[in-house]
């Protein structure tokens, strides 16, 4: 079993649990996610709507909304910050300069009444000690980074495209050179040549900046084209988690072989998809054993009894799946 | 060869805008032979949704024709059009938008068969619902619920149910999987790919994400502001792209495996407005290799081998 050293983590959560408190139940969105980021490396989370990966990433700057949201178990360490006992001040001095977030839809994450270049100087002056006009100066130069014209800075965001907008939001969240870059979906909104572009435009800046990442997606191509590491979650849990080559060319977690049947692959032709059967289950509601034994082909009574524990295969990759107790146990996706 | 069931001749839809005319579709031509499936693709604005809607008179094209099973459907009436509008249907995008809220499964499914007068009785009704449903795969116990109790993937088979009880022969699916998760969307292709097979219909297939249109249409039309740039079939086109924005938009997919690294071409800038285009071809400005002839005349679609259709002056 691999533990990084602390010294090297940009990011490390232990054990983190968080739970949405409503009136209809409980959600549980999160049941005890880890994850350890070494500085300047990326991490892809996948999964599907509602498996916990925005909470997750939510909770590292502590904007989980509570109420209803209630953090209740496990430690976040970012940059060797304790992230869950820092006062208010603090905290909102690590946001957007530490840490930064870039969200799905830039129509919603822009101000309509604040022209791009002053949302992007707001940042700079609130972090940087820095006069208004200082500040001015490095959005603009940011703007350039990410491909846009200094001379549209006083332009509103309904004047740009979504590409454009979404180049802002980058712009917006690296203009204080964070550490750790969360990036939720970044874009998902976007047609693929224009998505092409803007992720170029991201590898080049954090390869610029050195910045750590955490991405978001739920498309494993995003992953195999941006990612070192990858942590596969359904239900609020890591189910497996690897560096690439583990994931995707000696997948070990039935869930993770669903996501690959599940996909349009254009580099293998196949008459037809081989989907997981069933839905996610409910969060208010979840198994008490394996969260993802219901939908599992290879489940057995014995997976719905306790829910598995961390599985080591190497030093990289570890699996949530009470099968490989068994010494031959193995899923049907072969070896890449 | 296959019979025809639905021919385009230049069709073009056009929208008045206070900054001038836009050209949604413009001069759009291709034919769908029965039981096989066109993916039209291309990226948000480029016409691909308002072609499918113009077929189904849905928007009233500005002019062309749109020849379904031998009869120009654009110089029907009204009563004639609601009759081949039973042969002719539309699956929808959103399944959280293209649902009543205050109806429920079975009225939502029921509701063309009542409106169409082909089961007014409503005990017998109930029993086609229940047919459409087991169909597409709807548990019986959900008749009685309504669209918000229900999960997206759900949603889409009720949208799929309620375009069958017509019994169409043609059905133009508008982003149909674009809004459900992977699995999801997995399970809702196949059960389509089963329905083609059992019912042997024909789709017009409207998507942004190619590795779908790749593993489910027989022919691929891909569209750039309001033009059909390039078409062929499936394995053709995704073998030999020829037009330079296809080859771009192919090496812009990301995919989901380390094995094989491709070449990225990267394009520049983004689609331009559709409103009083420039002439010349529309790709141009983005276009690695665009020449002053580009720039001055519009290349019009030509076959350069057996199917495959590219409107590009550099093929010539």
């Amino acid at each position: 079993m691999a533990q990084k050293n602390p010294k090297d983590l940009i990011l490390d959560i232990k054990d983190l649990v968080i739970h949405y408190e409503t009136d209809d139940g409980t959600v549980e969105a999160v049941n005890g996610i880890d994850i350890q980021l070494e500085y300047g490396k990326t991490l892809g989370l996948v999964g599907e709507t509602g498996s916990g990966k925005t909470t997750t990433a939510l909770s590292v700057l502590r904007l989980v909304p509570d109420p209803p949201g209630v953090i209740k178990n496990g430690s976040i360490f970012l940059d060797g910050k304790d992230i869950m006992n820092l006062p208010q001040k603090e905290l909102e001095a690590v946001r957007g300069h530490l840490a930064s977030m870039i969200f799905q839809d830039p129509m919603t994450s822009l101000n309509p009444v604040f022209t791009v270049g002053d949302q992007i100087s707001e940042v700079i002056a609130l972090h940087e000690n820095c006069s208004k006009a200082e500040a001015d100066q490095k959005a603009g130069d940011m703007l350039e980074v990410v491909g846009i014209p200094r001379e549209r800075f006083g332009e509103y965001p309904h004047q740009f495209s979504g590409g454009m907008k979404q180049r802002v939001v980058i712009a917006m969240a690296l203009a204080c050179n964070p550490k750790l870059l969360l990036a939720d979906e970044p874009t998902t909104a976007l047609d693929v040549t224009i998505q092409a572009q803007v992720l170029e435009t991201m590898k080049g800046l954090r390869e610029k900046y050195g910045s750590a990442m955490i991405m978001i997606t739920h498309d494993l191509g995003i992953i195999a084209e941006v990612c070192d590491e990858v942590s596969v979650v359904y239900a609020g849990q890591i189910v497996e988690h690897g560096t690439l080559v583990d994931v995707f060319n000696h997948t070990r977690h039935p869930y993770t072989e669903g996501l690959f049947g599940s996909l349009p692959n254009i580099e293998i032709k196949r008459n037809r998809l081989s989907p997981i059967p069933g839905l996610m289950p409910d969060p208010t509601d979840l198994p008490k054993g394996c969260c993802f034994a219901p939908r599992c082909k290879y489940a057995t009574p014995e997976c719905e009894k306790a829910r598995p524990g961390k599985k080591w295969l190497s030093d990289t990759h570890y699996v949530r799946c009470s099968r490989y107790d068994e010494p031959n146990f193995k899923i049907e996706r072969e070896d890449q | 060869m296959a019979k025809t069931i639905l021919e385009v001749k230049n069709l073009k839809k056009y929208f008045h805008t206070p900054k001038g005319m836009l050209h949604a579709v413009d001069d759009v031509n291709f034919t769908i032979e029965e039981g096989k499936t066109l993916g039209v693709v291309g990226e948000s604005g480029c016409g691909k949704s308002t072609t499918g809607r113009a077929i189904l008179r849905l928007h009233e094209p500005t002019s062309g024709e749109v020849i379904f099973n031998g009869e120009n459907i654009l110089t029907k009436n009204k009563d004639e059009m609601r009759l081949l509008r039973r042969q002719m249907q539309l699956i929808f995008q959103d399944p959280y938008a293209s649902l009543d809220p205050r109806n429920t499964v079975s009225e939502i499914i029921g509701e063309p068969l009542k409106l169409q007068k082909i089961i007014p009785d409503k005990a017998k009704r109930l029993e086609k619902v229940y047919e459409l449903m087991e169909t597409v795969g709807l548990a019986e116990r959900l008749v009685n619920t309504y669209p918000h109790e229900l999960d997206g993937g759900r949603r889409q088979r009720i949208g799929i149910a309620r375009a069958l009880a017509m019994e169409p022969k043609f059905i133009v699916c508008d982003e149909p999987v674009s809004a459900l998760d992977v699995s999801i969307q997995a399970q809702i292709l196949n059960l389509m790919q089963d329905l083609q097979e059992q019912m042997g219909l024909t789709y017009m297939f409207i998507t942004h994400d190619l590795s779908v249109v790749h593993h489910f249409a027989d022919d691929i039309a891909v569209m750039y502001l309001g033009q059909l740039i390039e078409k062929a079939p499936s394995g053709m086109l995704f073998d030999k792209p020829t037009h330079p924005y296809t080859q771009a938009l192919l090496s812009a997919i990301p995919v989901p495996s380390l094995n094989k690294k491709r070449e990225r071409i990267l394009l520049k800038g983004e689609i331009t407005s559709p409103i009083n285009p420039k002439p010349g071809c529309r790709f141009a400005a983005r276009c690695p290799y665009a020449t002053d002839r580009c720039r001055s005349e519009e290349p019009k679609l030509k076959e350069i081998e057996p199917n495959h259709f590219v409107a590009c002056h550099l093929c010539d």
